[in-house]
C-alpha cells in the first residue's frame, strides 16, 4: 500500500461525505414535489409526460398499487428490449450489419437490464447495435434506475407517515426520477467524460494501420451518453467488453475518480434523505456511517490483499514496483484504484469493472464477492441499496431492540411480527437463489462445471460469483466462466428476476405496513438510532446476516485459495 | 409448527397481494369491495412511458450529448485517433498496439482477441492460482530476463490488463526496455533515457491514478528523432 | 404464599427431569421449530447409527454415537428448561389450588330459606350467605352485611379485612374466610373462571397464549433457522465439487450448532418465568400480552394518596397570629390533640414535643373537670375542654363560626392570608382557637413517600412519564406533585378526567398504565393499556383491569413495568447471545470439516481445537450445556436497571453480544481439552 494509494482512498471518501448533503436535500425536495432550481427546464417537459401518459400525478398509491404499476412496467419494458434485441437486424444505426440476439441471449439481456443488474454474458461492441445500445440498453439504464429510486422512496414514505395507505405515484416518482436527477447529472457527466477521451460518435468502426503495420479494428460508438447513466444508475453494463477498463469507456484516472463518485451519489444522497425524510438527521448520518465503514473495510482489505502481490509469481518479476497484484489491472488506475473502484462497484449494484475480479488475488476477489452476499446494503444500487439496509435496519431493530426492554420501535413505529416476516422473506429469498443455484451448478459436470475457466477452488468461486452477482442484481462478473451458455443464461436470468421483484415485493410489503401505524412519540426509552452504537450494531447485524449464511461455502472457495495460494498450490 | 410457519410466509407472500391487484382476479385483501381495474390501465400507461422515454432518453439525450461533444471536443468524441501525414488512421492515442519488434518499445502482454483486438476488448480472466497464468508468467518472464538479466522484471510487463487495449506501461517498464530499444536502434541508453522520462506522464493533477507512459506516443516520437529506416 | 422458589429446589428439579422426557412427542415439539428441527436431526442419527450397527459399516462408531446422544441432550436441555419454568409456575399454583378447597356453600333461594349446595355448583349471579367462621364459595360481591375476611390465603397478609356492601370494599374472594358477622354475597362468576382459576392457568403455563413480541421472535428464529438449513444442505454439493463430502453427522452437527437453539430452546420458559415473576409479586395478570405491554408503558398514573404520599397529613409547623406567643399556641395545639388518636393529632402532639420541649401531660394533671370534644361532621372542629378553657381546633371555616357565634369576632385577614399560604403550598391548614379567640394556625403538611422522588428520577431516565392523579386544588396539586417529583398532576380529578386523560394520551400513541380500586375507576381501568385493580376494590374495577395486585399496593405498578420491562430484556439478550455464538461455532467446526482435505484450512483452526472429531463435538457439547447454563438466567431474568435506552443497549450488547462472541471460544477450548483429556474424541 502506497502513501499516494491511500491519499486517494481517503479524498474519495471526504469529496463523497461533502456531496452527500447537497444531493440528499436535493433529492428530498425533488421526492416532496418541492420547487428545485431545474423547474424552468423540466416542469414543462414533466407536465407534457403526464399529459401524453394520462397520467393523474395528484393521485397517490397503496402498496399494493404502486406494487402493481412497477411490475407491469417491467413487464413491458423487459417484453420491450427482447424484440428489439431480436430484431436489431432490421432497426436503423447498425452500421456493423450485427445480427439479431439469441433467444436466450436476449431473454437474460432483457431481464439483466430491466433489472438493474446489467450482467453482460455477450462482449458488447461484437453483438449490439448502436441502436439497441442507445435506445434499448441505455434507456432501460435510466428506467431501472429510477424504478429502484422509486421504490426507496416509497419505503421511506412508510416509515415517514402515519396512519395513511398512500405511498405516493410511481408513475410521477419514476419521471420525477429520471427528470430531475438522472438526466441532468447524466449529462453533465457525459459531457465531462468526452472531454477525458471518452467517445461519442455514430461512425462505424474504424480501422487503424499500426506502426507495425498491423490492421486494428478501433469500436467506435455512442459510449459517454451510456457510460454516464450506467454509473449513475449503478447498472454498470458497459458499451464494450472490458466495461471500465476500455480505454474508451474510462480514459482517465480521474474519469476513474468522478465514475467512482457517480456511483455512491445518489445512494449517499439517500441515507441523507432518509434522516431528512424522517426528521431524524442523526438516523441518516448513522446509517451513512454504518456504511462508511463497511465501505472502509472492504476497500482497505481488497487493497491490502492486492498490493501483497501474487507469491506464485517467480522471483524474477518485481511486482512491487507497480503495486502489486497485476493481473488484469490498468497501468493508469494502478492497485489502489482498481481495489477501490472493485470495491465500490460491489457495495453497489453497479458491476462495472475497471479491472478484471477474477484476476485478483483471492483476498482482494473475496471483498467483491462478500459485498454482494451482505446484500448490497453498503450504498447499494440506486433505492436498492437503500431499501436493502433498510430491511436490515428493522432486523437490527427488532434483534437489538427488546435488549432495552420494550416491543421494538423503530423512528416512531413498533415493529411488528408482520413486518418481521416480510423482513425475513427478504433475507431468506436472496441465499436460496445463490446457494440454491450454485449448488446445482457445482455438482453438474455437462452444463455447469464445463463453462469454467479456472479449476479447484476458484472455479468454484466463478460459479458462486455468478449466481451472487445475479441475485444481487450486480452484473459484475469473475469473467472467465463462460455464462453465454443455455444453462446459464437462464437460470441467471431466473436469479435476476427473482433477486430484484421477489424482493422488492416484502419490501413494499413492509412500507404499506409501516406507513399505517400510529406513531409512538419518541423518550428516553426509545431504541436508539442515531447513535454511532447503533450504527455498530447495524454493521454487526449486516455482517451477521449476511456472512454466516455464505461463510461455509465461501472457506471453500476464495478462503481456501488464499491458503492455497500461501502454500504455493496452483491448478 | 416449522410447516405452518412456512405455509404462513406462502400464504402471506405478498405476490398473491400484488397479482390481485395486477390482474384483479379477485376482490381487495381486505375484502371490502372488488379492486377497479388496474391491469389495463397500467398496460396502457406502460407502454405510453415507454414510448416517451425512448424518445426523450434513447433519442434525444444521446443526440444532444452528441451535438455538444462534436462542437466541443470532437478529437475525443471521435475516438482520439493519431492519424499520419497522409491522414491514414494510425490507431487511438488511448487504445494499446502490439509491438513486436526489438525496435519499439513493447506494450504489455494482451487478452483482447489475439492481441490488442480492440473490437474484441477483454482480460485474461486467469485466477491467481491458475496454472495457465504462472506458466505463461514464467515463459514471458524467461524470454525477457535475456533481454535485461540485471533488473528484475517490472510486473506489468509479464501481466494483461483488463481491457487487453492498455495504452500504458509503467515508467519502470519502459526503463526496463530501454536497453534493448538502444541496442537495436544503435542509440545511446542516455539519450533515450531523456526521451522516455520526457513522456512520463504524472498523475492526473498530482492525484489521481499512477504515474504512466503512453507506449504508441513513445514509439511515435521514437521514429521521428531515430527512423528506424536509417537504422536499417 | 411462599413469595420465593429456589431455582434450586429439589422436588422441581426431579419433576422437570420427567417432564423433559415427556415433552419429547414431535406433536409438543412442533410448537417449537428450532428444537423441532434438532429432534428430527437427532432422530435421523439415532436410525443411522442403528443401521450402522446392523450392517457393521461404521469405523467410527464411538464419535457418532456421541454426536447423537449429545443432540438428544440438547433438545432434553431445552425441554427441561421449559419444565423448570412450568414446574415453579406449578408450585405458586399449588400453594394457591390450597386455597380453592372444596367448600359448601348456603345458597339463599328467592323465598329466603338456605339450601346447602357445594361451592362448584354455583354459578354467576346466585347469591350466598357467608357466616363467621366459613369459607367464602366463590368470587363476588358483598350485597348486604358487614364482616372482616381473612384474605392471607390469597394475599400471605394475616391482618383480616373489612368487607361491606356498597362502596368500594365489597369485592371478596373464593377461598378466604369470614371470621366475624355475616355477608351476602353475588357470586359474579362461574366455576373454573374465577380468579384463582385463571391464575393457575396462567402460571402453569396451560392457557400460556404466545405474546405479539413473543410471536415475531419465533418467525425471527423460524426464518433464521430456514437459512441454515439451506446453508447447510447447499454445502455439500460444494464439497461434493471440492472432493471433500462430508457425513451426515457432521452436516446436522453443524447445523444443530448454527440454527439459534440457545434461544430457541429457553424462549418459553422466559415467558412462563415472566408471569411467575409477576405471581411472586402478588400481581396477578389476566394474560401474557399485559405483561408485554407493561413493560411499553409511556405514561403512569399514580394516585397521590397512598402511592406517592403516606395515606395521612403530619404537623410540620405552627404559625401564630400577630401578637400570640409560638409557644402558647403550640402549648394550646397539643393540649387540643392529647386525645386525638388520629395521625395527625399524634403528629401535632409530636411536633410540640420536639419544637417546644413539651411533654404530652395527664389531662387530668391540669384541671378538675376536663371533656374531649370528638370530631363531628357538624362542627367540623375537635378539642377539648379544661375547666372553663375551651380549645378547638379545625378548618378556617369551621373555627371562624364558631369564634363568631360568641363575641362577634370580626374575620381576620391576617388569619385568611395564612391559610392561603399554606394551601398555596400544598398544605392543610388547622386554625386552633383557645376560649374562643383563634391563636394562630397547625401547618399540616402531606408526606411524600420516601424514595418516590428517586424512584420517579429513574422512571425519567427510561422515558416514562409519571402522571399524579389528586383531588386537591391545583395549587395543592402542583406542590405536591413539585415535591415528589412527578413529570405531570391531575387536579381536582373526576374519573371521567382521569378517563380523558388517557384518551389523550393514547392518541398521541402512548401506552398508559394505572392503578384503581372504586367502581367508578372501573372505564379507566378498562381504556388503560395496563390496568392494575386493587384486591380490595370492587369487583367491577377487578373485572375492568388487566392485573390485579393482591397486596393492593398501588406502587406495585412501578415493579409491574419493571418486570415487563425485565421480560422483554431476557429475551432480546439471549437472542442476542444465540446469534453472537455462531461465529465461534464456525471456527470451530468449519475447519474440522475440510482440514482433512485441504490441510492449508487447518490455519482456521485459531482455537488449536485437537482433532476435527473432537473439535465437531467440543461444539455440539457446548451448544447443548449453554441451553443447561443459561436456565438460571432465563428464569431470573437479567439484571434490571434503571437507566436510558442508550445505555441499557450497550450494557446489554457489551455483556451478552461481545460475551455471545468470546464465551463460546472459551467454552469450546475447555470442553476439546477434556474430552481429549477423557479420550472421548
Amino acid at each position: 500500500m502506497t502513501t499516494s494509494g491511500i491519499f486517494q482512498i481517503l479524498l474519495y471518501l471526504v469529496v463523497l461525505t461533502l456531496l452527500v448533503k447537497p444531493m440528499g436535500v436535493f433529492m428530498t425536495k425533488v421526492y416532496n414535489g418541492e420547487k428545485t432550481f431545474l423547474d424552468f427546464i423540466f416542469k414543462p417537459i414533466e407536465r407534457l409526460i403526464y399529459k401524453l401518459c394520462r397520467i393523474d400525478a395528484a393521485q397517490e398509491m397503496n402498496w399494493k398499487q404502486y406494487g402493481a404499476a412497477m411490475l407491469i412496467f417491467s413487464l413491458v419494458s423487459t417484453i420491450a428490449l427482447y424484440f428489439m434485441q431480436r430484431w436489431q437486424f432490421y432497426l436503423p444505426l447498425n452500421p456493423q450489419g450485427l445480427s439479431g440476439v439469441s433467444a436466450d441471449s436476449s431473454f437474460n439481456t432483457a431481464v439483466s437490464f430491466v433489472t438493474n443488474t446489467n450482467w453482460q454474458g455477450y462482449g458488447g461492441e461484437t453483438t449490439m447495435s448502436y441502436f439497441t445500445q442507445m435506445a434499448g440498453l441505455a434507456i432501460q439504464n435510466f428506467k431501472s434506475a429510477a424504478v429502484g429510486m422509486a421504490l426507496a422512496v416509497v419505503f421511506i414514505r412508510g416509515i415517514a407517515r402515519f396512519e395513511t395507505d398512500n405511498l405516493g405515484n410511481f408513475w410521477v416518482d419514476m419521471t420525477r426520477s429520471i427528470l430531475y436527477i438522472l438526466v441532468p447529472l447524466s449529462f453533465l457527466a457525459a459531457i465531462f467524460f468526452v472531454s477525458q477521451g471518452m467517445i461519442q460518435n455514430f461512425k462505424p468502426y474504424d480501422t487503424a494501420q499500426t506502426v507495425e503495420g498491423i490492421q486494428q479494428t478501433i469500436a467506435q460508438g455512442p459510449v459517454a451518453s451510456q457510460v454516464a447513466i450506467k454509473m449513475l444508475g449503478t447498472n454498470g453494463g458497459g458499451f464494450f467488453n472490458a466495461n471500465a477498463a476500455h480505454p474508451f469507456e474510462n480514459p482517465t484516472p480521474f474519469s476513474n475518480f468522478i465514475q467512482m463518485l457517480l456511483i455512491f451519489i445518489i445512494p449517499g444522497g439517500f441515507t441523507y434523505m432518509l434522516g431528512r425524510m424522517t426528521k431524524s438527521a442523526g438516523h441518516g448520518w448513522a446509517v451513512y456511517g454504518a456504511m462508511i465503514f463497511l465501505f472502509l473495510v472492504g476497500t482497505f482489505t481488497a487493497y491490502w490483499a492486492e498490493s501483497k502481490g501474487n507469491p506464485l509469481y517467480p522471483a524474477t518479476v518485481n511486482q512491487q514496483v507497480v503495486g502489486g497484484n497485476f493481473e488484469g489491472k490498468e497501468v493508469r488506475f494502478g492497485v489502489a484504484n482498481s481495489a477501490l473502484f472493485a470495491t465500490i462497484t460491489t457495495d453497489a449494484s453497479c458491476g462495472a469493472v475497471n479491472s478484471m475480479h477474477d484476476s485478483f488475488t483471492p483476498i482482494g476477489g473475496l471483498v467483491p464477492l462478500t459485498n454482494i452476499m451482505l446484500g448490497e446494503v453498503i450504498f447499494g444500487g440506486v433505492g436498492a441499496g437503500m431499501y436493502g439496509m433498510l430491511v436490515m435496519i428493522i432486523l437490527t431493530v427488532f434483534i437489538a431492540g427488546l435488549m432495552v426492554g420494550r416491543t421494538p420501535e423503530y423512528l416512531g413505529k413498533k415493529i411488528e411480527a408482520y413486518d418481521v416476516q416480510m423482513a425475513m422473506l427478504y433475507a431468506l429469498i436472496f441465499p436460496l437463489i445463490i446457494l440454491g443455484l450454485a449448488a446445482v451448478s457445482a455438482i453438474a459436470p455437462d452444463f455447469g462445471l464445463s463453462s469454467l475457466n479456472n479449476q479447484g477452488a476458484h472455479g468454484l468461486s466463478e460459479i458462486l460469483y455468478a449466481f451472487t452477482s445475479g441475485t444481487g442484481n450486480n452484473g459484475s462478473a469473475f469473467a472467465g466462466l463462460n455464462a453465454n451458455t443455455l444453462w446459464y443464461n437462464t437460470t441467471l436470468g431466473v436469479a435476476m428476476l427473482v433477486g430484484r421483484f421477489f424482493m422488492i415485493i416484502p419490501m413494499l410489503a413492509i412500507a404499506g405496513n409501516l406507513a399505517r401505524k400510529k406513531q409512538i412519540p419518541p423518550s428516553l426509552g426509545t431504541f436508539p438510532v442515531n447513535t454511532p452504537l447503533f450504527a455498530a450494531l447495524l454493521v454487526s447485524i449486516v455482517i451477521i446476516v449476511g456472512a454466516l449464511t455464505f461463510f461455509p461455502v465461501l472457506s471453500l472457495s476464495p478462503i481456501l485459495e488464499h491458503f492455497q495460494m500461501m502454500s504455493g498450490q496452483t491448478f | 409448527m416449522p410447516a405452518r410457519c412456512a405455509q404462513r410466509i406462502l400464504s402471506l407472500y405478498a405476490i398473491n397481494i400484488i397479482a390481485n391487484e395486477c390482474f384483479s382476479l379477485t376482490a381487495d385483501w381486505a375484502g371490502t369491495r372488488p379492486a377497479p381495474t388496474k391491469y389495463m390501465k397500467n398496460l396502457i400507461t406502460s407502454a405510453l412511458m415507454i414510448l416517451v422515454f425512448t424518445f426523450a432518453l434513447g433519442v434525444i439525450y444521446p443526440l444532444a450529448v452528441w451535438g455538444v461533444s462534436q462542437v466541443v471536443f470532437p478529437y475525443q468524441a471521435n475516438g482520439s485517433l493519431i492519424k499520419n501525414a497522409n491522414g491514414e488512421i494510425i490507431g487511438s492515442e488511448l487504445i494499446g498496439q502490439n509491438f513486436a519488434t526489438d525496435n519499439y518499445f513493447h506494450s504489455r502482454p494482451s487478452a483482447a482477441g489475439n492481441g490488442y483486438d480492440a473490437g474484441a476488448s477483454g482480460g485474461s480472466n486467469l485466477g491467481p492460482t491458475s496454472q495457465k497464468l504462472i506458466d505463461r508468467i514464467k515463459t514471458d518472464a524467461e524470454n525477457l530476463q535475456k533481454e535485461n538479466p540485471n533488473q528484475q522484471i517490472p510486473a506489468d510487463l509479464v501481466t494483461t490488463s483488463g481491457s487487453g487495449l492498455d495504452p500504458h506501461i509503467s515508467p519502470a517498464a519502459a526503463e526496463f526496455q530501454i536497453a534493448r530499444v538502444a541496442k537495436a536502434r544503435k542509440i545511446s541508453e542516455a539519450d533515450l533515457q531523456k526521451l522516455v522520462a520526457k513522456f512520463i506522464e504524472g498523475r492526473d493533477f498530482g492525484i489521481f491514478g499512477e504515474p504512466r507512459v503512453n507506449v504508441l506516443k513513445l514509439n511515435l516520437e521514437l521514429d521521428k528523432q531515430w527512423s528506424v529506416a536509417s537504422v536499417q | 404464599m411462599k413469595k420465593e422458589i429456589s431455582i434450586w429446589d429439589q422436588k422441581i428439579i426431579a419433576q422437570a427431569l420427567i417432564d423433559s422426557i415427556k415433552k419429547l412427542n414431535p406433536k409438543t415439539m412442533l410448537k417449537n421449530p428450532v428444537m423441532f428441527v434438532v429432534e428430527v436431526g437427532a432422530a435421523f442419527l439415532t436410525l443411522k447409527v442403528l443401521g450402522n450397527i446392523f450392517t457393521g459399516t461404521n469405523g467410527n462408531f464411538g464419535f457418532e454415537i456421541q454426536i447423537t446422544l449429545w443432540l438428544w441432550f440438547t433438545v432434553l436441555f431445552a425441554n427441561f428448561a421449559e419444565a423448570m419454568a412450568e414446574g415453579r409456575g406449578k408450585a405458586q399454583a399449588d400453594t394457591l389450588r390450597k386455597a380453592k378447597t372444596e367448600t359448601n356453600a348456603k345458597l339463599l333461594k328467592k323465598d329466603g330459606s338456605t339450601e346447602i349446595v357445594s361451592a362448584t355448583k354455583l354459578r354467576k349471579d346466585d347469591v350466598v350467605l357467608v357466616e363467621a367462621g366459613e369459607f367464602i364459595p366463590g368470587d363476588g360481591e358483598v350485597i348486604e352485611g358487614v364482616a372482616s375476611v381473612d384474605e392471607s390465603a390469597i394475599t400471605g397478609e394475616s391482618a383480616p379485612v373489612i368487607r361491606e356492601s356498597g362502596g368500594d370494599r365489597s369485592a371478596v374472594t373464593g377461598g378466604t374466610k369470614v371470621l366475624s358477622d355475616w355477608i351476602k354475597v353475588r357470586i359474579t362468576s362461574n366455576p373454573g373462571e374465577t380468579f384463582i382459576d385463571r391464575m393457575i392457568a396462567l402460571v402453569e403455563g396451560a392457557s400460556r397464549q404466545k405474546t405479539p413480541n413473543e410471536i415475531a421472535l419465533n418467525i425471527l428464529l423460524a426464518g433464521l433457522t430456514i437459512i441454515f438449513l439451506l446453508a447447510v444442505v447447499t454445502l455439500q454439493p460444494f464439497a461434493i465439487y471440492s472432493n471433500a463430502a462430508q457425513t451426515i453427522f457432521v452436516l446436522i452437527s453443524l447445523l444443530v450448532c448454527l440454527i439459534p437453539t440457545t434461544i430457541g430452546g429457553l424462549l418459553s420458559a422466559i415467558g412462563i418465568a415472566g408471569m411467575d415473576r409477576l405471581v411472586q409479586h402478588n400481581v396477578l395478570a389476566m394474560s401474557g400480552r399485559a405483561v408485554e405491554a407493561a413493560g411499553d408503558v409511556n405514561t403512569l398514573l399514580l394516585d397521590k394518596t397512598g402511592t406517592i404520599t403516606l395515606g395521612n397529613r403530619q404537623a410540620s409547623e405552627f404559625i401564630p397570629l400577630k401578637g400570640v406567643d409560638e409557644k402558647l399556641l403550640a402549648d394550646a395545639a397539643q393540649l387540643s390533640s392529647l386525645a386525638d388518636e388520629t395521625p395527625e393529632g399524634r403528629s401535632i402532639v409530636i411536633l410540640a414535643k420536639e419544637r417546644y420541649g413539651l411533654r404530652g401531660r395527664e389531662v387530668h394533671e391540669l384541671a378538675t373537670h376536663t371533656e374531649f370534644v370528638p370530631f363531628t361532621a357538624n362542627t367540623r372542629m375537635s378539642g377539648i375542654n379544661l375547666d372553663n378553657r375551651e380549645i378547638r381546633k379545625g378548618a378556617v371555616d369551621a373555627i371562624e363560626k364558631y369564634v363568631a357565634n360568641v363575641n362577634g369576632y370580626k374575620p381576620s385577614p391576617e388569619l385568611r392570608e395564612i391559610v392561603e399560604k399554606i394551601a398555596k403550598a400544598g398544605g392543610t391548614p388547622l386554625v386552633v382557637a383557645d376560649g374562643r379567640k383563634p391563636l394562630g394556625v397547625i401547618y399540616l403538611k402531606d408526606i411524600v413517600k420516601g424514595g418516590m422522588r428517586e424512584r420517579f428520577k429513574q422512571l425519567r431516565q427510561m422515558g416514562i412519564k409519571t402522571v399524579m392523579i389528586t383531588g386537591d386544588n391545583p395549587l395543592t396539586a402542583a406542590s405536591i406533585a413539585q415535591e415528589a417529583g412527578v413529570d405531570d398532576f391531575l387536579a381536582e380529578a373526576k374519573p371521567e378526567d382521569k378517563m380523558a386523560l388517557i384518551k389523550r394520551e393514547q392518541a398521541e400513541g402512548k401506552l398508559v398504565a394505572m392503578t384503581g380500586d372504586g367502581t367508578n375507576d372501573a372505564p379507566a381501568l378498562a381504556q388503560a393499556d395496563v390496568g392494575v385493580a386493587m384486591n380490595t376494590g370492587t369487583q367491577a374495577a377487578k373485572e375492568a383491569g388487566n392485573m390485579v395486585d393482591l397486596d393492593s399496593d398501588p406502587t406495585k405498578l412501578i415493579e409491574v413495568v419493571e418486570i415487563g420491562k425485565q421480560l422483554l430484556m431476557t429475551r432480546g439478550a439471549l437472542t442476542t447471545f444465540s446469534i453472537a455464538n455462531d461465529v465461534a461455532k464456525y471456527f470451530a467446526i468449519i475447519p474440522a470439516m475440510f482440514a482433512a482435505t485441504f490441510p492449508v484450512l487447518n490455519a482456521l483452526n485459531i482455537m488449536a481445537l485437537k482433532t476435527p472429531q473432537s473439535a465437531i463435538l467440543s461444539a455440539v457439547i457446548f451448544n447443548a450445556l449453554v441451553i443447561i447454563g443459561l436456565i438460571p438466567l432465563a428464569l431470573r431474568g437479567v439484571k434490571y436497571r434503571a437507566l436510558s435506552a442508550s445505555s441499557l443497549l450497550q450494557r446489554n450488547l457489551l455483556i451478552y453480544g461481545l460475551g455471545g462472541i468470546i464465551a463460546p471460544f472459551i467454552g469450546i477450548k475447555i470442553i476439546d481439552v477434556i474430552i481429549t483429556a477423557l479420550g472421548l474424541a
